[in-house]
């Protein structure tokens, strides 16, 4: 027993259903976090194809009732933000950052496998709306009085549903923010100092601070909304005395912090990708760890740039906030590009969609500055050039950087590569359907078409515009066969990886593909944030190194 | 029950020793239990942020038909001063167990739990006259605010008297020691957090009225 506990082969996935539902690894709890994830991700894209096919053309055609159009968007919001996005990004953090840290396992990990399973439960709440008269109508910030009963929505338990569903989804985020942040602080190998620790580390620690502070807000924000609806409350009822803006300032001091816990972990992702297919050392790591703070600190300060328009919030002190968070951003953007500067880029998928990331995320980040801007966001405030904004930082940033990081952890994850010709068709596919999808909205928003409209006119000269948005749509769902064909034959058969296919510097790249359940045998000496680089370079002693200046090893003392 | 994992997953596994919590300092079940308690602070920031919001916009505060509902005696002040002994004795059983006083121990936590089941009666007994006299969870902002923030923090304090519950058991189990107690600790602290809410709210509600 003690023999085989000690050398036992790369255990294979397919240990039976009662293994997955019971286990309490954090390598099958993250697989079973992205595959919760992709499974919303694919539905919550279902619900946004219904929305594109109706806007495509004037006129009430494919979803002929308003109400089901208003469930739809809604839905499609609050599963990509709560079921997709959020969890899959925790899911890629479950499975890599106790490896990248040289750990076991997490702190926590009984409570890590009831943070997942909550997850399934609170997606099954949300969708069950559909069954009992129809889900929630009032968007994804379900805005009193639109989600209370006056003075003529007419929201039924789907908004009740969708409240439980998101109190349990965020305390699920909490304690796995806690579990990250223990993990972190004290699971990590011996010689892993904070400033050696990989970036998504970083990312994933800063994005579990926030989780922790701003998710029991919203948990506040949200029990207000239940008592209101449901036992008589006034809280945002301003016939009595209540405040509908009051729920605007709790839910935006949460859902603006949430960005970034959306974005950051992608940006952690992108930041171990580019070094690895660039053979240099992340540009700046120091920078980069204070400017991912920076946003994280920034982010609490700049929630009412949502609420400019209510005409109750103190414009100029939000908005050179929000304009203060560029900073960082583009400390972060400088990062990435002198990391690729004069690199020798091998051209791979992971890189391809990290790339994608970087100048979808550049122009989220533009289009952004611009609704900063006090006088434009009264103009621009809830059209279309809002969803083109959110969309190219949340699907041009954060889904290109998860794609990322599928294509470049799928080997350590299986034991097997994902094909590249395949994985390129499914890039291309999805840059031009993404960007066919969302940049026209910026000219729809400019041209005054607002959000969250099932129909509109002809005349107003918005149908070319519609029509491409919808097109693009489908590309992105087309792009989706290539991905999930890529996976089955890479699966059935595809190239076996090894351990480190990359030539990573990371040491979730130090064990074999996949990882052992205790994931090290022994661990390299960790000198650097780049022990396997250290590792690979170990037996060139500075006599035989060719002379020359070698800048990748030029790092400076405590690194 | 965290420790127990904990040395299933890190002291008998072949990397035995590797990770950094071998190394003395804070432990897990503390550290984790800090964190969880900052984010109940978050939460309840929330339910006050809500609270001052409503009370500064209102003309008259506390509403006329309400200003003589709310005091403080006959049951309120006392409940007060008993939550307060409660963190006290709670803060003795710790201390007990780290010099290993196992009946000292028992004996602070019996008597803490005791305490924290009176105080859910009085504030029951005290919701009981307050919706005799008309406040109720529907009688506009102030009934709404009133019983959101004093009903959340009862909640609270029956999670605390559970979780207190469950050490007086595991500690009569003789499960704890002064090299092993961090549920004790842990769960200390969680009170020490309820206790400190209430005075918070005693002080909004029946101080700054």
């Amino acid at each position: 027993m003690a023999t085989t506990a000690l050398h036992p082969a790369a255990t294979g996935y397919r240990s039976g259903l009662y293994e997955w539902v019971t286990t309490t690894d954090h390598k099958k709890i993250g697989i079973l976090y992205l595959l919760n994830s992709f499974f919303f991700f694919l539905l919550a894209g279902v619900l946004a194809l219904g929305v594109r096919a109706e806007l495509a053309i004037p006129g009430l055609q494919l979803v002929t009732d308003e109400n089901l159009y208003n469930q739809l968007f809604t839905m499609h919001g609050t599963a990509m933000v709560f079921l997709f996005i959020i969890p899959i990004l925790a899911g890629f953090g479950n499975y890599v950052v106790p490896l990248q840290i040289g750990a076991p396992d997490m702190a926590f990990p009984r409570i890590n496998a009831l943070s997942f399973w909550m997850l399934p439960l609170g997606g099954l709440l949300l969708f069950s709306g559909f069954l009992v008269g129809g889900a929630a109508t009032a968007g994804w910030t379900s805005y009193p009085p639109l989600s209370e009963d006056r003075p003529l929505a007419s929201t039924g338990p789907g908004q009740d549903l969708w409240i439980t569903a998101l109190i349990l989804i965020g305390t699920s985020s909490i304690l796995g923010g806690i579990n990250f942040l223990v993990t972190i602080f004290k699971m990590r190998a011996p010689g892993l100092t904070l400033f050696r620790m990989p970036i998504l580390v970083w990312t994933v620690l800063v994005t579990s601070v926030l989780v922790v502070m701003a998710t029991p807000v919203i948990t506040s924000a949200l029990i207000m909304l239940f008592i209101d609806r449901n036992y008589g409350g006034a809280f945002f009822d301003p016939s009595r005395g209540g405040d509908p803006v009051l729920y605007q300032n709790i839910f935006w001091f949460y859902s603006h912090p949430a960005v970034y816990v959306m974005v950051l972990p992608a940006m952690g992702m992108i930041s171990e990708i580019l070094p690895v297919f660039s053979r240099k050392p992340l540009f700046g790591y120091k920078a980069f760890v204070f400017a991912t703070a920076a946003i994280g600190a920034l982010g609490f300060s700049v929630w009412a740039h949502h609420m400019f328009t209510t005409g109750s919030v103190y414009l100029p002190f939000f908005s050179l906030m929000t304009f203060l968070i560029a900073v960082p951003t583009g400390v972060k953007m400088f990062n990435w590009i002198f990391t690729m500067w004069r690199g020798k880029l091998t051209l791979a998928t992971p890189l391809l969609f990290a790339l994608g990331f970087l100048s979808m995320f550049l122009i989220g980040g533009i289009n952004g500055a611009f609704s900063a801007s006090v006088p434009v966001d009264f103009a621009l405030h809830d059209t279309y050039w809002v969803v083109a904004h959110l969309h190219y930082v949340l699907f041009g940033g954060s889904v290109f950087g998860v794609f990322a990081g599928i294509y470049y952890w799928f080997p350590k994850m299986t034991g097997r590569m994902l094909g590249e010709g395949l994985g390129k068709f499914q890039f291309v596919l999805m840059f031009i359907g993404f960007n066919l999808t969302f940049f026209p909205m910026h000219m729809l928003g400019l041209s005054g078409m607002p959000r969250r409209i099932a129909d509109y006119d002809a005349a107003a000269g918005w149908t070319d515009l519609n029509v491409a948005a919808t097109i693009g749509g489908f590309l992105i769902a087309a792009s989706m066969i290539p991905f999930l064909w890529n996976v089955f034959v890479s699966l059935r058969g595809g190239k076996v990886a090894g351990d480190d296919p990359w030539e990573a510097n990371t040491l979730e790249w130090a064990t074999t593909s996949p990882p052992p359940p205790y994931n090290f045998d022994r661990l390299p000496e960790i000198r650097s944030e780049r022990p396997l680089f250290d590792l690979r370079h170990a037996k060139a002693t500075p006599a035989a190194t060719p002379p020359g200046p070698d800048r990748t090893q030029q790092l400076p003392p405590g690194h | 029950m965290t420790t127990e994992t904990r040395s299933l997953t890190t002291e008998q596994s072949p990397v035995a020793g590797l990770a950094h919590d071998m190394r003395g300092g804070i432990s897990n079940p503390v550290l984790g239990m800090i964190l969880f308690i900052t984010s109940e602070v978050m939460f309840f920031a929330g339910l006050f942020a809500a609270y001052f919001s409503i009370r500064a916009a209102a003309d008259i505060w506390p509403p006329e038909e309400f200003g003589h509902a709310v005091q403080i005696f006959p049951l309120v002040g006392p409940a007060t001063v008993l939550l307060i002994v409660s963190s006290l004795t709670c803060q003795l059983g710790v201390w007990a167990i780290r010099r290993d006083d196992r009946t000292g121990f028992i004996r602070n936590i019996g008597v803490t739990v005791v305490l924290g089941v009176v105080f859910l009666v009085m504030q029951a007994a005290d919701y009981a006259i307050l919706y005799s006299e008309g406040l109720t969870l529907s009688a506009g902002t102030y009934g709404t605010t009133y019983y959101t923030l004093t009903g959340f923090h009862g909640a609270h304090v029956f999670a605390g008297v559970v979780m207190l519950a469950v050490v007086l058991y595991r500690g009569l189990a003789g499960q704890f020691s002064s090299r092993h107690h961090d549920a004790v600790e842990a769960t200390s602290l969680y009170w020490h957090f309820v206790d400190v809410v209430w005075i918070a709210l005693f002080a909004t509600l029946y101080i700054l009225r």
